[in-house]
């Protein structure tokens, strides 16, 4: 075979397997995400054995911590609309508290929903809000 | 009020006087040699040198076999060579810069 | 007043921007070479005024000069110095600042260490450098300014966020920006070459500098990120996948792409289109992950807020990109390939697989981090993938590339004979066999097979690199007959790229050792404990001994007011491992809603996790105390302590860490034993030691040019030796 012929050949196999590969990524990302969710969109849309990722504003006196589990309820960012209780097994995160903003993978379980372990992310209010003049950024 | 008034002033006239200064230099000084591949031809120079050892330590450590590194040897030092005749025909280096600032 | 003179400086610093971009291409066009070193004195008079604004903002922080409103928002007088000193850096302004002032120092360097080197394309580069100043100052001048004040002064500010509280607060975003500001230098230099169709041996010698230094700094400041998310509580451990993370990663791995192709066009003249693309991709993904963290459009722990530099900065990276993809087409005759390759078994092939590799991890980060917006452009709905996601993709792709980091350094360039390979293959081979047979027979390893291929790959990386030293050091002995050690050291100086190179090699090996065995074999357990009680993880035993608390003496000293933990007793088989002390520490609230008592401690609240780091396995605790049963003490010292002495708040407070001392109510702990996370670390440890080798300036100058003279002169007297 000639050298050129040869490289061709090369090219087009390493192409090829790139494309196969990007497309099997681009497939599974679509299948494996969970759809990012507000609470009421959660409420009107949630599939039993479906995961979503909740985010919105932990309510104000909704923790309550039991044994080994922590409930707490979740509202639309904007605070109107309806909330949906969530219980969290483990450690949250140590900015988590009521009235902040909580990102968190749920599913159903009877008429509330479970947090998954580990994947409650609480927004850091004062890092990097965007200042006003005069006013204190909290 | 005043004192910041004065450092931003200081701070003009610093940052005035460092970018004008070669524009007022420029006046009284012969104009340098252009760029005549030079300082390309050194780096590749170098290089080549780099691949020649590179060569010699993959022979060393077993990497390539005696007829494979002669052949290979070869050829870098002709390209090597080649390199070297044509700084020669660009003709004895101008001091035109301390040597060695060139290089990084 | 310092403010004042922050504002005007910014100013100065645009305008010196925008004259140094005219001389330079002026100077460039024109040929008037004073014109250049004009646009070059540019780039130093930029750190001078901007090593001005710096200082001016850095001192308002040490003074707590509320009259600023970056100082009033994230700074306060309880806010201990060390902290002030680097919350600078975590507002949106700040980080700004300090990203565009560590450019022009970085720049300076640059333009320092080039001024009588490639004048064709320095000009270019100069703007291009300035140009970014000029984006940056101009943000800092009229959008997102660090000097805005207030009048009346505020007379306490809200402080540090106690989250940013922590020793690497002062070093990881300096890095990190040192990273991301360095690798806009080569790609400056990159798109000079390309605008004037240069981009031969001394312009490599030159970009591959610059990459190398950039990707030094900028894998600190990765390893340093995830070094402090590991000791904190809910960033999920050293690596989470999170968007800003993703965002630092990427251009790393497009730079150790580059800085390994570059290699091959240093030799063979071969890939040019390949590498300009790599070189000017991550200066784009530099700016996009400096971007990433301010923009709010993806949802981070770690991100800043919804801003207003969206805009900007999307204009600025479509130009960004945009202009290469210019640039590497209408140069492409410039950038055509001298050779093609020789053969499948050669050094070069295993680099252009380690390139696709690299560019592969790459594109599945960027694919995954930019799901959100994808999935919403594509179906309408926002969506995002989790870790599973991304460690079904780059598990593999890691696993390759440790594989061919051992298989690289063994195979000769050009053209290796199989034979050669064959028993070049042989210790590596049977060294990650080795490591097969033992994790086999002496561990439980095998029911993990993802983590076993990891450590056999290691090994394999082990067996090459040793052998390669083994055989340098005994080819160099057998030369010289020097000692071992001495050997080795020559060795070494004499072949700084092979040999830093190599242990990088080896501290890949080490890191990815570590990580295989931190996320396969981590036993991590959430418990309720009373003091006494025990819970067991992964063999140890943790003992809730006692509860600690302190006022006002916080043993981290981060300004916290009220600090609630507890002593820990680790024991193993009865014997006694060690004793942790995880705490939690509270800060006063920004107001007085609270009462006097509870806004003492009604602010944030951040863990102190107690961690005892070892080579064989890290034993960490974070503990959440129940403060709430404190309310009804809390509630009732609001009501004792008068309007008139808020100092008597202090002692209510200190009362009731008395209470909570004698009758602590159960505690909430987060209990993980990881195996060999230390060894992740060490790895990071050896990989700069290996980079630092490799950036090492070349012996002195003057025993290099006498050995280069003498290796002319043998050349020319044999150019055909048998």
């Amino acid at each position: 075979m000639s050298p050129p012929r040869k490289r061709k050949i090369r090219l087009v196999t390493a192409l090829s397997c790139a494309v196969v590969l990007a497309s099997a990524l681009v497939y599974t990302s679509f299948t494996a995400a969970s759809p990012a969710v507000t609470p009421s969109q959660l409420l009107a849309q949630a599939q039993p054995g479906r995961t979503y990722q909740l985010t919105g504003k932990v309510v104000a006196n909704s923790i309550r911590r039991a044994a080994d589990t922590l409930d707490f309820s979740v509202i639309d960012r904007t605070g109107r609309g309806v909330s949906v209780p969530v219980r969290y097994t483990g450690a949250v995160p140590d900015a988590f508290r009521e009235g902040r903003e909580v990102i968190v993978s749920v599913h159903r379980q009877g008429a509330g929903f479970v947090g998954e372990n580990g994947s409650l992310i609480t927004k850091c209010p004062s890092k990097f809000a965007p200042a006003k003049t005069g006013s204190k950024p909290y | 009020m005043v004192v910041g008034a004065v450092i931003v002033i200081l701070l003009l006239a610093g940052v005035v006087w460092l970018v004008g200064e070669p524009l007022r230099a420029a006046a009284g000084r012969d104009p340098e040699a252009a760029d005549d591949g030079r300082p390309g031809l050194e780096a590749a120079k170098e290089a080549k040198y780099r691949e020649i050892r590179d060569a010699e330590m993959d022979h060393r450590t077993g990497k390539l076999s005696p007829e494979d590194y002669g052949r290979l040897d070869r050829q870098l030092r002709t390209e090597a060579v080649e390199i070297l005749r044509r700084l020669d025909e660009l003709g004895p280096e101008p001091r035109r810069s301390p040597p060695g600032t060139a290089s990084l | 007043m310092g403010a004042s003179v922050g504002r005007a400086a910014l100013i100065l610093a645009l305008g010196v921007c925008l004259y140094g971009i005219g001389a330079a291409l002026y100077g460039a066009r024109s040929g008037r070479r004073e014109w250049v070193d004009s646009g070059r004195r540019a780039v130093y008079a930029l750190a001078l005024i901007l090593t001005v604004c710096f200082a001016v903002l850095e001192i308002a922080f040490l003074r707590s000069d509320f009259s600023f409103d970056t100082v009033a928002g994230h700074s306060s007088t309880t806010t201990p110095t060390f902290y002030k000193a680097a919350a600078v850096w975590s507002s949106q302004e700040g980080s700004l600042l300090l990203w565009v002032w560590l450019l022009s120092l970085w720049s300076s360097a640059a333009i320092f260490l080039t001024r009588h080197a490639l004048r064709d394309v320095v000009p270019y580069a100069t703007a291009v450098l300035l140009g970014f100043g000029a984006f940056f100052t101009g943000l800092l001048a009229f959008l997102a300014t660090p000097f805005a004040t207030t009048h009346p002064v505020p007379l306490e500010g809200v402080g540090l966020n106690p989250l940013l509280r922590h020793p690497s607060m002062m070093i990881h975003p300096p890095m990190l920006y040192s990273g991301y500001t360095l690798f806009t230098i080569p790609f400056a230099f990159a798109v000079g070459a390309l605008v004037v169709r240069r981009v031969d041996a001394e312009w490599i010698r030159a970009i591959r500098r610059f990459a190398l230094a950039a990707w030094f700094f900028l894998g600190i400041g990765v390893l340093l990120g995830a070094r402090w998310s590991y000791a904190e509580l809910g960033w999920g451990g050293y690596w989470a996948w999170d968007p800003v993370e993703n965002a630092s990663l990427m251009p790393w791995l497009i730079g150790t792409a580059f800085i390994h192709s570059i290699m091959i066009q240093e030799k063979r003249g071969m890939l040019k289109i390949w590498n300009a693309s790599l070189v000017l991709a991550t200066g784009t993904l530099a700016i996009l992950g400096t971007f990433l963290v301010r923009s709010g459009i993806l949802q981070s722990i770690h991100a800043f807020g919804a801003s207003t530099l969206g805009v900007p900065f999307v204009v600025l990276i479509a130009l960004l990109v945009a202009g290469s993809i210019y640039l590497v087409v209408t140069r492409r005759d410039a950038l055509r390939t001298e050779h093609h390759l020789d053969s499948l078994l050669s050094r070069e092939a295993i680099f252009v697989l380690n390139n696709l590799v690299l560019v592969g991890l790459c594109f599945v980060i960027f694919w995954g981090t930019f799901f959100p917006l994808i999935s919403e452009a594509v179906t309408g709905a926002k969506s995002s993938v989790g870790p599973p996601w991304f460690d079904r993709y780059t598990v593999p792709l890691a696993l390759v590339l440790v594989l061919l980091s051992g298989i690289g350094p063994v195979i000769a360039w050009r053209r290796a004979t199989p034979a050669n390979a064959r028993r070049n293959f042989r210790v590596p081979t049977l060294a990650a066999m080795l490591a097969l047979g033992l994790l086999l027979a002496t561990t439980t390893a095998a029911r993990e097979p993802v983590a076993l291929a990891m450590f056999c790959c290691a090994a394999f990386v082990l067996g090459s690199v040793g052998q390669e030293f083994y055989r340098g050091i005994a080819a160099r002995r057998a030369m010289s007959g020097e000692s071992l050690l001495v050997a080795a050291g020559s060795l070494v100086r004499r072949n700084r790229r092979r040999y830093g190179g190599y242990t990088v090699h080896l501290g890949m090996a080490v890191l990815f050792v570590g990580v295989a065995a931190s996320s396969a074999f981590q036993d991590a357990r959430d418990v309720r404990l009373a003091p006494g009680q025990s819970a067991t993880v992964g063999g140890y035993r943790y003992t809730y001994v006692r509860p600690t608390a302190s006022v006002v003496n916080d043993p981290k000293r981060t300004g916290s007011l009220l600090d609630l933990g507890a002593e820990v007793l680790v024991t193993r088989g009865g014997h006694q491992a060690v004793t942790l002390y995880p705490s939690r520490g509270y800060y006063p609230a920004p107001d007085t809603s609270q009462g006097p008592v509870g806004s003492l401690i009604g602010g944030e609240a951040t863990s102190h996790v107690g961690l005892k780091a070892g080579l064989r396995r890290d034993v960490w605790s974070a503990i959440e105390p129940d403060i709430a049963s404190l309310q009804p003490l809390i509630d009732r010292g609001n009501k004792v302590v008068p309007a008139t002495r808020p100092d008597l708040a202090f002692v209510v407070l200190a009362a009731i860490a008395d209470h909570y001392r004698a009758a602590p109510p159960p505690a909430q702990f987060r209990l993980i034993v990881s195996p060999l996370v230390t060894w992740i670390w060490l790895g990071g440890l050896l990989v700069f030691g290996g980079g630092l080798i490799a950036m090492w300036p070349a012996p002195g100058r003057r025993v290099r040019a006498r050995y280069l003279a003498r290796v002319g002169r043998e050349l020319k007297e044999a150019p055909t030796p048998v």
